[in-house]
């Protein structure tokens, strides 16, 4: 997409920055970002142990990247989305202790992470799941690496990133959902594919 | 021991799968692209065939999760290099996380610590098949991603439930939890006595070419009719909607035990990466699943 068209919120974001916005609506991100995932996540809530890097009006990303380490520092290899959902039972906690504002994954996430985005005007965004070279190329530099001890993929990488996206919202600041809207609708849909398909697997040797 | 000569072409078909996608997959995305008809699910195949064509510029991973190593060896009983191919590929996995590089995916477990080079207590995963009196070596290659290896589950299901309750498992399971495994998904149900062979079954189904239909006309018949019935959800890409759901439904079974009837299912993502080689017993070799190999 054309620059100039792109809507792009820049960290530190307000909460004007995003109550206007709905689900499906696409965005962009400039500025901080930070990767956070399973690990992170857990040791945020459970042990309330915080990262050296203040999350207030920030953005994460549940990703886990491959990093290259070259004698300039680290170089951002890949990094796609990974699935949000995992991180459904934390998330609600997360936003409340952190403050963060944008929170990007890949998939839906559930009713309590819903939840925290109304109360606390959050969003869940996702990017596309997959184009981790695309999003690595958005990346302009890896400037700090918290937790290192939880290994690479867990690891809590802090960047800075230029125009990251798209990014589709998938929960808005009202706790609408995107994906449990879809998904009832898939259901319906299921049901009538069903009803098609059963009176012609009815194999047996009657 | 490890031989060199194996391991370079095992090295290759790793950096090979980890970039680009193999070719009936790529074939597959683009025929889907093509058919799609809702303009954000065009957006976003957009966007996968634009991360594809960066991947192969860059010669990076496309997707950063390039999984937990999965070789499936068929190895004839002639073969002169039998004893070398588990050090080999060993020795291969580890020395790829370095040079292509491959992301860190093997955690011991119980203590719960990243090993940091891929392997670990049976990992790489091996699975082996032994072809008769051959003097070739077959290995397929997957890498089983997290997001596309959490939806995967197995269960044996009382018999009189019957092929509807296969059905059944099947969209319930690709509607729950298929939607975040980054769809347009190949999907692999596999049918059998226990929980065990029938996800083995549906792994090798996953790893059948896409556009390839089981033998048995019934199972066929049964592979056409869920993808069609699927599609007809409308899951698009990623799960955002689109015209069409899933890549292809590949079926594999085996003859199960009267009181039971064991279904499994494994799915992988849009981006599914497996690769397969032939290798001769001179170690001349030729890359089946990518056309115009890196």
């Amino acid at each position: 997409m054309d620059n100039s068209k792109k809507k792009i919120i820049t960290t530190p974001i307000c909460d004007e920055q995003i109550l206007d916005l709905k689900i499906g609506d696409i965005v962009y991100l400039t500025g901080m970002l930070a990767t956070c995932r399973d690990d992170g996540h857990r040791r945020v809530v459970e042990s309330s142990r915080f990262p050296n890097f203040d999350l207030r009006g920030m953005s994460i990303l549940h990703a886990g990247p491959i990093v290259k380490t070259t004698p300039y520092g680290y170089e951002m290899i890949s990094i796609g989305p990974t699935t949000s959902r995992r991180m459904e039972a934390y998330e609600g906690a997360f936003i409340e202790k952190t403050s963060v504002k944008i929170i990007i994954g890949k998939g839906g996430m559930g009713t309590n992470t819903a939840e925290a985005c109304k109360k606390h005007k959050a969003l869940h965004c996702i990017f596309p799941g997959g184009c981790a070279v695309t999003a690595a190329t958005e990346v302009e530099k890896i400037v700090g690496l918290e937790w290192e001890d939880f290994g690479m993929p867990e690891a809590f990488w802090i960047m800075s990133v230029k125009n990251f996206g798209p990014l589709i919202v998938s929960i808005d600041t009202n706790g609408n959902n995107l994906f449990e809207l879809n998904k009832s609708t898939f259901n319906i849909k299921k049901d009538l594919a069903l009803r098609e398909i059963l009176p012609h697997v009815h194999f047996s040797h009657n | 021991m490890v031989n060199s000569k194996l391991e370079s072409i095992i090295s290759k078909i790793i950096a090979c799968t980890a970039i680009e996608l193999p070719t009936d997959v790529y074939e597959s995305l683009q025929t889907m692209q093509k058919n799609e008809t809702q303009p954000l699910a065009s957006e976003l195949y957009s966007c996968i065939f634009d991360n594809l064509d960066k991947a192969t510029a860059l010669k990076r991973p496309l997707c950063q999760d390039t999984g937990v190593l999965q070789f499936f060896v068929k190895c004839g009983t002639k073969f002169p290099f039998l004893d070398d191919i588990e050090e080999t590929l060993i020795a291969a996995v580890r020395n790829s996380t370095k040079s292509v590089p491959l992301r860190h995916n093997s955690v011991d477990c119980f203590t719960e610590r990243n090993t940091g080079d891929n392997t670990g207590a049976l990992s790489p995963w091996i699975e082996w098949e032994i072809a008769k009196g051959m003097n070739d070596l077959h290995i397929d290659l997957y890498m089983a991603g997290g997001g596309c290896s959490l939806p995967g589950r197995s269960k044996v299901l009382m018999p009189l439930e019957g092929y509807e309750g296969v059905v059944k498992f099947v969209f319930d399971t690709i509607v729950e939890w298929g939607i975040n495994a980054c769809p347009p998904l190949v999907v692999g149900v596999g049918i059998g006595t226990c929980a065990a062979t029938a996800a083995l079954l549906s792994k090798k189904a996953l790893l059948r070419k896409i556009g390839t239909h089981n033998q048995d006309p019934k199972a066929r018949d049964m592979e056409i009719r869920l993808k069609n019935g699927l599609d007809s959800i409308g899951i698009g890409p990623l799960g955002l909607t689109g015209s069409q759901s899933v890549q292809c439904v590949n079926i594999e079974f085996a003859s199960h035990h009267p009181a039971t009837l064991g279904v499994g299912i494994t799915v992988g993502c849009w981006a599914t990466r497996r690769g397969s080689v032939h290798i001769n017993s001179d170690l001349t070799y030729t890359i089946l699943s990518h056309a115009n190999s890196i």
